[in-house]
């Protein structure tokens, strides 16, 4: 049991590895034994993801939990780390309870729409969790690449001509982007000589001035690859449309894939770049405050122009990215922690949302969104032509109508920070760090707040009441106002996983506090990277495996 | 010798630039190619440029590192060729169902006689 407990960390790439690998030489028959073992695969996940977590909020104070583990036990300069720390930890959980509410939810229908879908899901949950878990700039390149290729098989499963379309610039896109992080990456090995995410913060300090713009340059450019994943403005024109037609299964996981991004900028940016890296501190800081608060924009106009419920999801993935943003370039420890806490909700409600569209969705006449747009603009009345389609009337579960509704209320009040839900406390806390860097309850009178604090405000208020409207709309349009609509069959197996997300937000709501200190003292962990830096490049006999 | 690479890396990802700006899906794939050269070229240059050096100790040298080349970036140019390598096969793969499906090979999919 001691063995296990001591590679815990590293279960998460190969479980989902060893799971996937099984699956591929399984043919269609079967179907059940392939569904079985995703499942078990991440729910085993769900439970280390589980261990980790509390294993790295174990220890308070001073004495931060960072646990490293060394493949083959090198020393980290020359091996291949792994590093869990509480962000780790929360990103696994995460990833894990979406994965698993995805993987229950495609097993009614969506897994038989093309083959490997299980296989490819498994490998999708490996890369993510290979990406949270590596202390190594070159190991985050390969585990994106690993969780790519499987998006990119995820993003046309079920394949058809929007999948196809989409997928199409989704490659394109994103093969560019990884050359991007390969030019990034190696313009900063010429100039540090390491690769090590920690090795690194210890060298940057001492870097000569000459050489500061070449980092400097290899940093922004590694940083575009990571913005084009998070979908930051200029470069997210890619986000609504391929998230609006993949199917919804794996839509739900690529919500936290655009984390991914936004989990890579917060941690090298305040590894790298933090209080303590010489002249280079906070580089690129405004970039990210000015670029999230144009994606929160951007993310709003198009939620209000947007007609169909998938594309609203996309936009409401690109606010939550763009939120995401501006909170690390703020660059206050209360700000991320608010921020972290925002992250864990949000991703959870749009996984929520996407499975819960589909449901929505099936009950709706194809030619509906076009009609919406066509009552826009002429405001003419009701065509009740095709009510002639009442042959898959059935309720599996009771009160369809209702428990969806109730459901996509949920998801409306957590995108658009609405109390009483964790989408709320989120908002509420990071807006009061930004006002009140010093804390709640302290003089703050003498602090005078900058005017990017103050666009941040403004911008995450309108962004929740551009998300209030375009949700009321949508949810009137859909639930409401349809005159002829058919029941839609839902069965429980299909119900029960946005159930799950959704009662994992309301469990942050009721826990908010041991789940704020959590990510307070995450923030605090990521702001001050020394534990991180000195117990990865301990040497490998003083391992600091788990520390009491 | 540092002229002639700079230039071939320049040129490679010029005309790399350039095609990924084309309309037709083949165009993008040969230019998404030749950004990848151009990128392994470059990480390869980055382990500074010692002609005639090898990456790795002889048996009985004294080991001074100015004497040979970086085997780091070496390694990564290999990881990288043979991760572009999947992923160019697998955009390949797409391109051809765009094909199927739209009759063209416009990247928005758009049917040739538009």
């Amino acid at each position: 049991m001691s063995a296990l407990s001591q590679h815990l960390a590293i279960l998460p790439i190969l479980l989902p590895l060893i799971a996937g690998a099984i699956m591929i030489p399984l043919d269609d028959q079967r179907r059940r034994l392939r569904a079985g073992i995703g499942i078990a695969s991440a729910l085993a996940l769900l439970v280390i993801a589980i261990l980790l977590m509390v294993r790295a909020g174990a220890s308070e104070g001073s004495h931060a939990a960072v646990s490293v583990y060394r493949l083959g036990d090198w020393p980290a300069k020359f091996g291949i780390v792994l590093v869990v720390d509480r962000l780790s930890a929360l990103m696994l959980v995460l990833t894990a309870s979406l994965g698993l509410a995805a993987l229950v939810f495609s097993t009614a229908r969506w897994e038989r729409m093309g083959p490997h879908f299980h296989a490819l899901f498994q490998f999708q949950l490996m890369g993510l969790n290979g990406a949270f878990l590596t202390g190594d700039l070159f190991n985050l390149f390969v585990f994106f690449e690993v969780l790519l290729a499987a998006s990119y098989g995820l993003a046309l499963h079920g394949s058809g001509i929007a999948r196809v379309k989409a997928g199409l610039h989704y490659i394109a896109i994103n093969l560019a982007a990884s050359l991007l992080f390969l030019i990034g990456v190696s313009m900063i090995y010429g100039v540090v000589g390491t690769l090590n995410m920690a090795d690194l913060a210890a060298r940057i300090p001492a870097i000569p001035a000459g050489d500061r713009p070449i980092l400097e340059a290899g940093a922004a450019i590694l940083g575009m690859a990571f913005l084009v994943k998070a979908g930051m403005w200029p470069l997210g024109f890619w986000l609504p449309t391929t998230y609006a037609a993949a199917s919804p299964p794996a839509a739900a996981i690529f919500a936290m894939m655009s984390k991914v991004g936004v989990y890579a900028v917060l941690r090298l940016s305040l590894l790298l770049f933090g209080e303590d890296a010489g002249a280079s501190a906070g580089f690129g800081e405004g970039w990210l405050l000015a670029g999230g608060i144009m994606t929160i924009g951007f993310g709003a106009v198009s939620v209000l122009a947007t007609q169909d419920l998938p594309r609203l999801a996309g936009a409401s993935v690109m606010i939550s990215s763009g939120t995401l943003l501006a909170a690390v370039g703020a660059g206050q420890v209360s700000v991320t922690g608010g921020a972290l806490y925002y992250l864990a909700s949000s991703a959870l409600a749009v996984g929520a949302l996407f499975l819960l569209i589909e449901l929505l969705e099936r009950g709706r006449d194809v030619g509906a969104d076009v009609l919406a747009v066509t009552l826009e603009a002429f405001g003419d009345g009701e065509e009740d032509e095709d009510a002639g389609e009442a042959e898959e009337v059935g309720v599996a579960i009771p009160a369809t109508m209702a428990i969806l509704g109730a459901c996509f209320l949920c998801c409306a009040l957590l995108l658009a920070g609405l109390p009483p839900l964790s989408g709320f406390i989120a908002k509420f806390a990071m807006l009061s760090a930004v006002l009140n860097p010093a804390g709640l309850g302290t003089a703050a009178a003498a602090a005078v707040v900058p005017a990017a604090s103050w666009g941040f405000l403004a911008a995450v208020i309108l962004s929740g009441l551009a998300t209030v409207l375009a949700t009321t709309r949508a949810g009137i349009r859909n639930l409401w106002a349809v005159a002829d609509r058919v029941v839609p069959r839902v069965s429980v197996i299909e119900i029960a996983p946005v159930l799950f997300l959704l009662l994992l937000c309301i469990g942050m709501t009721v826990q908010a506090g041991p789940v704020m200190r959590y990510m307070q003292a995450a923030a605090a962990e990521l702001h001050a990277p020394h534990a991180y830096v000195r117990d990865v490049l301990a040497p490998a006999g003083a391992r600091g495996e788990v520390r009491p | 010798m540092e002229f002639i690479l700079a230039l071939s890396i320049g040129v490679l990802g010029g005309s790399g630039v350039w095609l990924v700006m084309r309309p037709r899906t083949f165009q993008v794939i040969i230019g998404l190619s030749l950004l990848s050269y151009a990128v392994n070229l470059f990480i390869f240059s980055m382990g500074r440029f010692p002609i005639g050096a090898p990456p790795v100790l002889e048996p009985g040298t004294a080991g001074d590192p100015a004497h040979f080349a970086d085997p780091v970036p070496q390694a990564l140019v290999l990881t990288a060729i043979v991760i572009g390598f999947a992923t160019t096969a697998l955009f390949l793969v797409v391109m051809l169902a765009s094909r199927g499906l739209t009759g063209g090979d416009h990247v928005d999919g758009r049917g040739r006689d538009e």
